[in-house]
């Protein structure tokens, strides 16, 4: 199974921060990416975004073959914009600048190329501070800091319960798979659809069902330990804000507020180079 | 004084079934005592425990006459949360127990909920790592602890509350000899530190035995059927009716036709009086023999010098080498992590070696897929829910041909007679969900069967089970061996299966092969047994009290003798005509 | 069975997403369009919405498709994230129709109406929210995403339909209690 980004304990400025500042930052900053379109904005922000992912001393070995995932996964998407819209760019700026001529009536336009520059930068927003949030956070700090952000706790813990069940989970998946093979269920055979799913459906089911029984067991285990007893818990592993924690969180929210200003200063999300106005 | 639990004509039925499950207890369980609650699979005795934590009924729902009273409290008005203040309850599955992402919050789990400030969590947890001896671990996750060390997670869980009550629902089921001793000592010390009531329900008698317990509650289908000091228990034949294992140097007493006295208290071997019986000891000692049967017939699987490792620099094996003959049947055994399942990985081709060679028949086996070596190596996992795929027996059984594309009416022929030999062909249009445990198990090994194997690998094929199911089992993959000539190996860490089932024993330790010999000989060896994480048998300190020469033969002559005793036993019933074309069928679940 | 929103239904929302994130990598690759493979979690979605109702499937939806890309793929592709939780809740809102854990998802009657469901909540999702998602927050070109919204809901319906429906059925054969079993000879 590919390796997943993980949690690894370092000591930067940024590890120091509390989960909390860390999710309201990266919720804010997904929320910004996604809102603007302004090409000064997002390239700001990949500044921002990378160098962040610099102070955070990332080992780049670490998220290196996620990140060309999301390369391939981006040049696919950017291709097929073109194929389906190549004038999208033209409809969005208003204007149709062409530079070169490729086959039948498609043509390459200055507007195209500009809108999907802006596609592929809004990635690249996200990817670093995507991967800085995996690495530096203690996942013991997430559920606590979701429950702070204000979502009630029963929720915030199952996101607890999700992320310490994923290796059990995973080790009972290659597991059940590997018993499964050597009874001559393969997954990746190159078998018709329908049969494939039924070899898929052979080993999904016992991971299933040891699922459901592992849901009744933690289930009796957390009441007969009180969890749900009350209106409000408590977390061992949340971290106090401190003043840093205060700065990044003011900054995070000024940042926010001065992006969609400029962003939406001139009644678009777009930021147009080839207007006069 | 008050009893600090207290059941009162206590009858409970659960909903879904016909009949009730316990009937018309009564029994008075006073502050500060230890008891030991055995019983069968089924006899109710997990069934009283959940009773005392509110469990039931407000998790598992049925109907409940008569009267509980927990500390002046009834559990099924204070209900789960009421009573996990005062009853703390250690389940059997310590890996679905440990809920925090680190030891420190799986400690402070209950605090959290309790919302106590961090500040006093914090002092809190420490007070509670230290007495289970974990403060070392604090940071680390679930997936760096062994068994043991979860397991005193669970217990360090419900002592951050100041529980009066301790309920630990089979403790030993899933450790080691070794840990499973430690556990028991644990068990004490904390009851001595905080002065609390210990209830555990296990059917392991005599690791529990390990230290004093004041009282045992025998149940069996749903009756109390004695209460009774140790010595008292161990001198009647309560226990060999209900079905529990007796601790095997009583067992060896009874067997010298000797009448156990409880005023010589057998509770524990090092401090029974056993003058009385050591003349006994030394005549049948004399006029038993053991018998090694020596496999002469070609090699099945020879492994050699094989060496893996996941990350470099960490060997998990370094140059293991043996040969397992056609017709064995031997078990693998060293402690978790000692690279006993990366062993078997690696013969199933799951994973690849870093060096050495497996050959099978004689032949190399790594150029095949882990398909074409499943034809031929059945591997049979520990837990039945891990392999079951099918909702039906029939498919499920005949899964393996069909997905080779065995035309049907063939299937059919193999399934139908795999069923038979399996003794479930009376269930065969049955649901999986129908079966009890020990037929699932058998499920699975039909399975595998179908396809024909040269050799079986079994990853602790009786887990989780009690004596009769343990027998059951047991019985039957030694029919299938002796019968079918099916070359067997067993990965196991229950020393009574290596003693009773087995000629032969590969110990595994840090990735070497530390011993390859007769389980008499490896249980008897001290130094052998504790870096295996076994421990010794009591049958070889029941022969030093008696000055046997050499003590170590004692465990031989009783594995024969009993062996002997089974022999006669199946041939009676098989005379008696009450098979029905297979093995022992059991019942199923309601 | 509890009626309120009780401890099981947490720790089903908490390792139903486990499941979700492991079987990520499961994916039967149709190959022409991006990002549309057939995969199997959905049919896990869809069983365990199915099982434990509307606001487990939509945790599980949401939750499970932002952790499981954050972590495979490093980027939390949030257009396609919430059409998940979509799928969960309309699957979960007919729990007592299936009666998948009662034993009842053996007949003809819930397994079609299951289908219908799943149908329709993929269609919401896919068709309707995603595409509109991705041209609101990505300005992509409306023919790009509804086709590949309409892939995407082609390959959930069938893998939900297949899988999902095996998985309903084997799991209601083997929960559900059968008291008129006979053994032969």
């Amino acid at each position: 199974m590919t390796r997943l980004i993980s949690y690894e304990k370092k000591d930067t400025w940024i590890d120091r921060l509390s989960g909390f500042t860390k999710l309201v930052f990266f919720l804010l900053w997904c929320l910004t990416s996604a809102l603007t379109f302004d090409t000064r904005m997002l390239l700001t922000m990949i500044a921002i975004s990378f160098s962040i992912f610099a102070m955070s001393h990332t080992d780049w070995r670490q998220v290196s073959s996620v990140f060309k995932a999301v390369l391939f996964f981006m040049c696919v998407n950017l291709f097929f914009i073109f194929v389906f819209a190549p004038y999208q760019g033209c409809e969005i700026y208003g204007s149709r600048t062409e530079l070169a001529h490729l086959f039948g009536d498609v043509y390459i336009t200055r507007e195209q190329l500009f809108y999907e520059f802006n596609v592929m930068i809004k990635y690249f927003t996200i990817v670093p501070a995507v991967f800085v949030f995996l690495v530096t956070t203690d996942p013991s700090e997430l559920a606590a800091s979701i429950n702070k952000v204000g979502v009630p706790y029963t929720f915030a813990y199952s996101f607890a319960i999700a992320l310490r069940y994923i290796p059990d989970v995973q080790d009972d998946f290659s597991r059940i798979r590997n018993a499964q093979e050597a009874r001559g269920i393969e997954m990746s055979a190159k078998a018709k659809l329908i049969s494939r799913i039924k070899n898929i459906a052979s080993i999904i089911f016992p991971l299933l069902f040891s699922t459901m029984d592992r849901i009744d067991v933690v289930s009796n285990a957390m009441e007969l330990r009180g969890f749900g007893k009350k209106k409000r818990r408590t977390w061992y592993s949340y971290r106090k804000l401190k003043r840093n924690d205060y700065i990044v969180l003011v900054l995070t929210v000024l940042f926010m507020a001065a992006a969609l200003i400029i962003t939406y200063a001139d009644g678009s999300r777009f930021y147009n180079p080839w207007t006069n106005s | 004084m008050e009893p600090i639990i207290e059941f009162r004509n206590f009858t409970f039925k659960y909903k879904s079934q016909k009949e009730p499950t316990l009937y018309d207890i009564n029994l008075k369980i006073y502050p500060g005592e230890k008891v030991l609650i055995a019983g069968p699979s089924g006899s109710g005795k997990s069934t009283l425990a959940h009773c005392v934590n509110a469990l039931i009924p407000c998790s598992f729902p049925g109907k409940t006459q008569g009267e509980l009273i927990v500390k002046g409290m009834t559990p099924k008005e204070e209900g789960v949360f009421g009573m996990s203040k005062t009853v703390g309850t250690v389940l059997q599955d310590t890996n679905g127990q440990f809920i925090g992402l680190t030891v420190a919050e799986d400690l402070a789990f209950a605090l959290e909920n309790d919302a106590i400030p961090q500040d006093e969590m914090k002092k809190r947890v420490m007070e509670a790592a230290k007495v289970t001896d974990m403060t070392a671990f604090m940071h680390h996750s679930p997936s760096d602890l062994s068994g043991g060390q979860k397991q005193r997670v669970s217990m360090g869980g419900v002592l951050v509350d100041d529980v009066e009550i301790l309920l630990f629902d089979e403790p030993l089921a899933n450790l080691d000899p070794a840990t499973g001793k430690s556990t028991i000592a644990l068990i004490d010390d904390i009851m001595k530190q905080k002065n609390v009531t210990v209830l555990i329900i296990e059917h392991r008698l005599e690791d529990v035995l390990y230290k004093d317990v004041d009282r045992i509650i025998v149940v069996g289908e749903g009756r109390i059927v004695s209460d009774t000091t140790p010595d008292e228990l161990l001198a009647s034949d309560i226990l060999i009716r209900e079905g529990i294992r007796e601790p095997l140097y009583v067992t060896a007493l009874k067997h010298t036709g000797a009448k156990i006295r409880p005023e010589d208290h057998p509770q524990h071997i090092e401090t029974m009086d056993v003058s009385k019986y050591v003349s006994g000891v030394r005549e049948w000692f004399e006029s038993t023999r053991s018998e090694h049967p020596v496999l002469t017939t070609p090699p099945a699987l020879e492994v050699k010098d094989l060496k893996f490792s996941y990350t470099e620099g960490e060997p998990v094996l370094q140059g293991v080498s043996f040969t397992i003959r056609k017709g064995e049947m031997l078990s693998l055994v060293g402690r978790n992590g000692a690279g006993k399942s990366t062993l078997s990985s690696l013969i199933c081709g799951f994973i690849k070696p870093d060096a050495g060679e497996i050959l099978l028949n004689g032949e190399d086996i790594s150029p095949l897929s882990i398909k074409e070596r499943g034809e031929r190596i059945g591997l049979v996992m520990q837990s039945p829910g891990q392999m079951i795929s099918k909702p039906m027996i029939r498919e499920e059984v005949g899964l393996g041909l069909a997905v080779r594309g065995v035309p049907e009416d063939e299937i059919n022929k193999r399934v139908d007679e795999t069923l038979k030999i399996c003794g479930l062909y009376p269930f065969r249009n049955w649901p999986v969900g129908a079966l009890s445990f020990g037929q699932k198990k058998r499920v699975t090994i039909a399975s595998i069967l179908v396809m024909q194997p040269e050799i079986m690998i079994l990853d602790e094929p009786t887990a989780g089970q009690d004596y009769r199911h343990y027998t059951e089992v047991m019985e039957f993959l030694k029919k299938l061996n002796e019968d079918m000539g099916l070359t067997i190996m067993m990965i196991t860490h229950d020393m009574h299966l290596m003693l009773e089932y087995t000629d032969r024993a590969l110990v595994l330790t840090d990735g070497t092969l530390i011993a390859d010999a007769a389980p008499s000989e490896i249980l008897t060896d001290e130094s052998i047994a504790d870096r295996a994480y076994l421990k010794k048998t009591s049958l070889y300190d029941l022969a030093v009290k008696c000055g046997i020469e050499p003590p170590s033969e004692f465990a031989d002559h009783f594995i024969s003798y009993e062996r002997k005793l089974r022999e006669n036993e199946s041939r009676e019933t098989e005379a008696s005509g009450a098979q029905t074309g297979g093995i022992t069928t059991g019942e199923a679940d309601s | 069975m509890d009626k309120k929103f009780g401890i099981r239904e947490v720790v089903a929302m908490g390792i139903g997403t486990a499941l979700f994130v492991v079987l990520t990598m499961v994916q039967i690759p149709l190959g022409f369009v991006p990002n549309t493979a057939l995969q199997p979690r959905m049919a896990i979605l869809a069983f365990l919405a199915g099982v434990f109702g509307p606001i487990v499937g939509a945790v599980i939806g949401l939750l499970g498709h932002a952790l499981g890309d954050a972590l495979f793929y490093g980027s939390v592709w949030w257009s396609w994230v919430f059409p998940e939780a979509v799928v969960g809740v309309c699957i979960g809102l007919f729990v007592k129709k299936y009666a998948i854990k009662e034993g009842g998802f053996v007949s003809a009657t819930p397994i079609i109406f299951f289908n219908v469901v799943q149908i329709v909540a993929n269609a919401i999702a896919w068709i309707v929210v995603a595409p509109v998602l991705d041209i609101l927050v990505y300005a992509e070109p409306a023919n790009k995403v509804f086709a590949q919204g309409f892939f995407a809901f082609l390959g959930n319906i069938i893998i939900i339909g297949i899988l999902g429906t095996i998985l309903g059925i084997a799991y209601s054969k083997v929960a559900g209690k059968s008291s008129d079993l006979q053994k032969e000879d």
